[in-house]
């Protein structure tokens, strides 16, 4: 028991003042501030054909993200198979004002300290995207819930029901314009 | 039909035994569906099976989740960070201290807010002991399943002692909500140290007892060694975490993977068995309350001194636009908080990330072809808090 404990590998990331992708360059506004040239953060899933970043895991929570086409999640996905990964959850983003519909999906891996988010925008009127639920059957339950909670169609999906709300629902509760 | 042997019991009654993995009505036998739930002790909550049944054998269990489902992730949307933090402790209720150590440290993470080290150390020590009372739970609740009504009764006594400690620091006894944006509630007195390290001594000589008492009980064994197997690429395409994962010789826990809080400063094994069988996620558990106190223990002695809040926390929780991951080893796996925010004091989108989800729906593959007992065997080891699948 407890042989194949691994020895803390070294926390990706931590230039305190590198700039992240995804958010302001700097939260407190200094002027001029002395930021050198945005320094390339570990990406070890770089020889993936998608477009994956690395990410600061102390201020983010994982170390690599990539925003691809709708129709490449299914291929992210294989690729992410294939490295090892997990899946750890599939979850929705409704962005009313801008017409879109945000799938999110969390990987984790088993034996590294590594998490990989995939993220693609659908449109919000017409959410449309595969399953990917043939690379990893545990995506199955997370697609119905999203399906539930946002109305997003899976296609290819084998059972697409309600799978948290009533069986006869036919709203989407985190839909933005959701109202009681 | 002796539950654990079904070949034998196959071969005295004339029929073929199915295996693990083939589906029985292949052969055009019959089955017929029955309902397990929402009622059923066995089940622990309101969880519904729908089992297809081949005689004794298990053709296909589909579970029927959302019976008690609450939208927590909707009422995330319409308050602010510091009122959804009651809300943490009612999802998997028997471990409430690891998800509220998740949604603050995703809101932590996203203000960039230093928690004082004497907070993160109780932090830990509170975690732990819910990790052990959580799975003393698991362990009355799974020997009654299998029939032994008797270890119950030690498991709550022993989990009251921890009911008790924790109450002495936050007054509640299951939905603590001692965590706070920035720190705790309170600072802990010397009546919960020393009580705390009265139950360390306490626990140990209980622990060996419940391993003579049951663990190497051989009726016990004949009913889980062998029985439902999930292989660690099983778990992997599922995305099970937690004892299910390192009972099928994975190592994966999130307190030393990805590691947060203080738990580097500690020295902790991280138990796994290579059998995965339900008696391997049973010596996970078993093994796991043993490494627990071991982390108690050292926490308590590192004790450091100093504030339990950090000094500047806002009035008014703004997270900067963005999203924000926090992910712990709750008693049932890994369970993880993504926050969306755009700028404003209440969040865009919390997603909760629930174990127990997970690590059942891998339940239809992993119980094809069981036996029925062994089946509902199966399910008592993967410790399932039906709250905390349907949130």
């Amino acid at each position: 028991m407890g042989t194949e404990n691994q020895p803390n590998p070294p926390a990706t990331g931590q230039t305190p003042n590198a700039p992240v992708a995804g958010l302001p360059a700097s939260q407190k506004a200094e002027a001029a501030p002395a930021v050198p040239a945005p320094v390339a953060l570990p990406n070890p899933l770089a020889h993936l054909p998608h477009p994956f970043q690395g990410v600061d895991y102390l201020l983010k929570g994982y170390h690599v993200e990539a925003t691809v086409e709708p129709d490449q999640v299914v291929a992210a996905a294989g690729h992410l198979s294939e490295e090892g990964f997990a899946l750890d959850t599939i979850t929705g983003v409704d962005w009313l004002a801008q017409g879109q519909m945000e799938v999110v999906y969390d990987y984790f891996h088993p034996t590294r300290n590594l998490r990989a988010v995939v993220r693609t925008r659908i449109p919000r009127d017409n959410p449309l995207i595969t399953t990917i639920s043939t690379v990893f059957p545990g995506a199955n339950w997370h697609e119905r819930e999203t399906h539930d909670f946002f109305g997003i169609q899976f296609q290819g999906h084998p059972n697409l029901t309600p799978f948290l709300l009533p069986e006869d629902a036919t709203y989407h509760p985190l839909r933005k314009d959701f109202t009681t | 039909m002796i539950a654990g042997e079904s070949k034998l019991a196959a071969e005295v009654l004339g029929a073929r035994a199915p295996q693990v993995g083939e589906v029985p009505s292949a052969s055009g036998r019959e089955t017929f569906v029955i309902n397990l739930g929402p009622q059923h002790p066995a089940t622990h909550g309101v969880l519904r099976v729908k089992l297809e049944m081949d005689g004794e054998y298990v053709v296909r269990a589909e579970p029927v989740c959302g019976y008690i489902h609450r939208m927590h992730e909707k009422m995330g949307e319409n308050r602010t960070y510091a009122q959804f933090l009651p809300n943490t402790s009612r999802i998997d209720y028997l471990s409430a201290m690891t998800y509220t150590h998740a949604f603050v440290g995703a809101v932590e993470r996203g203000l960039k807010l230093q928690v004082p080290p004497r907070a993160e150390y109780i932090r830990v020590i509170t975690s732990e002991l819910n990790r052990i009372s959580s799975h003393l739970v698991w362990w009355g609740a799974f020997l009654l399943d299998l029939g032994g009504f008797t270890p119950l009764l030690y498991a709550f006594d022993d989990r009251e002692l921890i009911l008790d400690l924790l109450e002495g620091i936050c007054g509640a006894r299951l939905t603590y909500c001692y965590y706070r944006i920035g720190g705790l509630y309170n600072d802990v007195d010397d009546t919960f140290i020393e009580g705390t390290r009265a139950f360390i001594a306490h626990f140990r000589p209980r622990l060996k007892m419940y391993r003579q008492l049951v663990t190497e009980n051989v009726i016990f064994r004949k009913r889980l060694l062998g029985i439902g197997p999930i292989s660690a690429e099983m778990c992997r395409r599922y995305g099970a975490t937690g004892p299910v994962i390192r009972g099928s010789g994975v190592a994966y826990d999130v307190r030393r993977l990805e590691p947060y809080s203080v738990y580097p400063q500690f020295d902790f094994e991280i138990p796994t068995f290579s059998e995965s069988d339900s008696m391997a996620r049973y010596l996970v558990r078993m093994e796991e309350m043993a490494q627990s106190l071991r982390i108690i223990e050292q926490a308590l002695d590192k004790l450091p001194a100093g504030p339990v809040m950090a000094e500047k926390v806002p009035r008014v929780l703004k997270l900067p636009a963005g999203d924000y991951c926090y992910a712990v080893e709750a008693a049932r796996g890994r369970f993880m908080v993504r926050l969306v925010s755009d700028n404003k004091e209440i969040p865009y989108r919390v997603k909760l990330r629930t174990p127990c989800l997970s690590n059942l729906s891998l339940y239809e593959e992993a119980s094809r072809g069981m036996l029925l007992p062994d089946a509902l065997a199966l399910m008592g080891s993967l410790d399932l808090v039906i709250p905390d699948i349907d949130r």
